[in-house]
């Protein structure tokens, strides 16, 4: 299956005064894995929907190959879509579901037939065909939906929050699942969800929408140790934004005229731990909670902001005897000491 | 809850027979002209003398009121085929706008079951005499189609609310067009309103009196205005042998539907 590259060009929607998105360009390569991450209200599925064809951008323009597609009937455009409630048909079996798109395609019936078999196959589902919607399961129904939107080979998928109704253990196997079913067809997908450790899981990169624009676009590593803005820090876990003098040098000088972003989890009790460029911070110990694999500490540095700390319980020796209201030092390697520019904290 | 009012077989006795009164208040007139069908006399007389199916015969021997009955069946079949369809769209296309258009579309399309049916038959009248359609079947479908409308949306507006509009983006996005769409995914769905609007539709029609006295005539006059025109010129028990088949054919029609509801 030959996949397309997606070209998103200043896309601006409004509604009355509200700017749900504000010049968006964004460009997906074919058959990449792009996740759409932010908060509600972010524009995230406003985007996706333009890509589908039921939100009409007020500018800019959306290209699917080298076809231009803003004003495209959204039954053109070929893109599986699998939406956030499955929106599977109750009045239809499972086999009748996926073969839908092929009936409305024309497909010969014995063709459509096993292409629909062969794509239940695929997503595990063999033996249900005959089965009604109402009797599935959730992890079932989401894999009817993944099924009917690529039995019709469609040269983009686009997901929106597919997995947000089930329970965690069934989120990871489908996270997993989700992405191997991308790598096998090699199909260009755009998969938006709030859960931002989905995001780092499941993609090739990672698109960190807040505000109707785009704050950050990277692989998922970057965007979580190099955040190129304080909204993309906080909103990818646990990150301290320390503002200029908090940090010390392990001589006692300033390590940075910037803001820093150091996250909890690499910070060390031990200097040693932290490598010869370590950075230093103090801080009044606030709380100390015992979390199973870490403990967690909230230090309290001079400028009445907290800042938290994370120890792994396999390196936590001295924890248990620490005592809330002592004066306590933790070590950062200065390379996880990230500056975020122009971020005032 | 019950056990802490000592005296609630007295109120149950009260409400029971107060609901057997007004049950009676709305059946009896309709009641009553079953017997006075089946009566051999001449004159509309309570109760019958002597019993007979003359006035069957009457009705079913005479030209004139199996011409109105046929006509009365076509009219209702074709208003039910017309405003079925036109009140889906419209409900749809009003739940789909939203906001304030929707509320004033919701507005003119309602209006003709809260104006006078009076002042409706009227306008329909110089309306299609100004196009040359009085007395012509389209005509009084015509104002038969506008009186169905407001029916048929009332019952199928919040059909339509309740309805997942994600499935018809899911079927766009499937390939399929508009009507495919509805067709396929929306009318399939909403089988049983969309089968009590046709009832309504129907029986709205069959009902109508205003519009066809004023619109209807010769070969095209509707059962009750023939009724209306008999009740004027010669009082005899057939109106009580049409009106009771009437009621037997309704009742009948209503039950199917509502049994094939709960089934």
């Amino acid at each position: 299956m030959k996949s397309l590259p997606i070209i998103i060009d200043s896309v601006r929607k409004t509604y009355g005064s509200y700017v749900a998105l504000d010049d968006v360009s964004l460009d997906i390569r074919a058959g990449e894995f792009l996740t759409l991450l932010g908060p509600s209200g972010s524009g995230k599925t406003t985007l996706l929907m333009a890509l589908a064809g039921f939100v009409r951008p007020d500018s800019g323009k959306l290209l699917l190959g080298d076809r231009d597609i803003t004003r495209l009937a959204p039954n053109k455009r070929d893109i599986g879509i699998v939406f956030q409630n499955y929106a599977l048909f109750p009045h239809m079996s499972v086999l009748a579901n996926v073969e839908y798109p092929l009936a409305l395609r024309k497909t010969p019936k014995a063709e459509a037939r096993q292409r629909a078999l062969d794509t239940l196959a695929r997503v595990k589902l063999e033996g249900l065909s005959e089965r009604n919607i109402a009797a599935l399961s959730g992890g079932q129904r989401q894999r009817v939906a993944l099924a009917r939107a690529i039995v019709f080979e469609p040269r983009v998928m686009l997901m929106d929050e597919p997995l947000s109704a089930l329970d965690r253990n069934l989120r990871e196997t489908m996270q997993y699942e989700i992405r191997r079913l991308h790598d096998d067809l090699g199909i260009t997908t755009i998969y938006v969800t709030h859960d931002q450790r989905e995001a780092l899981t499941m993609s090739d990169r990672v698109a960190v929408m807040n505000s109707g624009r785009i704050q950050q676009i990277d692989t998922p590593q970057r965007i979580y140790d190099r955040p190129s803005t304080r909204f993309v820090a906080q909103f990818m876990g646990e990150a301290n934004i320390l503002a200029p003098g908090l940090v010390r040098t392990i001589d006692g000088g300033d390590a940075s005229h910037e803001t820093l972003m150091i996250r909890a989890e690499n910070f060390h009790l031990d200097a040693r731990l932290a490598g010869p460029d370590a950075v230093a911070l103090e801080g009044m110990l606030r709380a100390k909670a015992f979390r199973g694999e870490n403990w967690l500490l909230t230090l309290a540095p001079h400028g009445g902001q907290e800042v938290l700390v994370c120890i792994p319980s396999a390196l936590a020796g001295g924890c248990a005897e620490l005592a809330t209201g002592q004066r306590v030092t933790v070590y950062a390697s200065a390379a996880k000491a990230h500056a975020i520019p122009g971020a005032m904290a | 809850m019950l056990e802490a009012y000592p005296d609630n077989r007295l109120a149950r006795i009260l409400l029971w027979g107060f609901s057997a009164l007004a049950m009676a208040f709305l059946m009896l007139p309709t009641l009553v002209v079953v017997p006075l069908s089946f009566s051999a006399s001449d004159l509309l007389e309570f109760p019958p003398r002597a019993y007979s199916l003359r006035w069957y015969e009457n009705f079913f021997g005479s030209a004139t009121w199996m011409a109105g009955l046929r006509t009365s069946l076509i009219l209702g079949t074709l208003t039910a085929m017309v405003a079925v369809p036109l009140g889906l769209l419209a409900c749809i296309s009003m739940n789909r706008l939203g906001g304030k258009t929707a509320s004033a579309i919701q507005g003119v399309l309602l209006a003709p079951s809260i104006v006078p049916g009076i002042l409706l038959a009227i306008g329909l009248f110089f309306v299609l005499a100004a196009q040359g359609l009085v007395g012509t079947l389209f005509g009084v479908l015509v104002g038969h189609v506008v009186l169905a409308i407001p029916v048929v949306c009332i019952v199928l507006l919040p059909a339509v609310a309740r309805f997942d509009w994600n499935q018809v983006q899911a079927a766009r996005s499937l390939g399929a067009d508009w009507a495919r769409a509805i067709g396929g995914i929306i009318v399939p769905q909403l089988q049983i309103s969309l089968l009590s609007a046709t009832l309504m539709a129907f029986l709205t029609s069959l009902d109508e009196s205003v519009i066809s006295i004023f619109v209807a005539s010769g070969r095209n006059s509707t059962l009750p205005k023939l009724m209306f025109l008999s009740l004027r010129d010669q009082i005899d028990p057939t109106i009580a042998a049409i009106s009771t088949l009437w009621t037997a054919i309704v009742v009948i029609v209503v039950l199917i539907v509502t049994l094939r509801q709960k089934s």
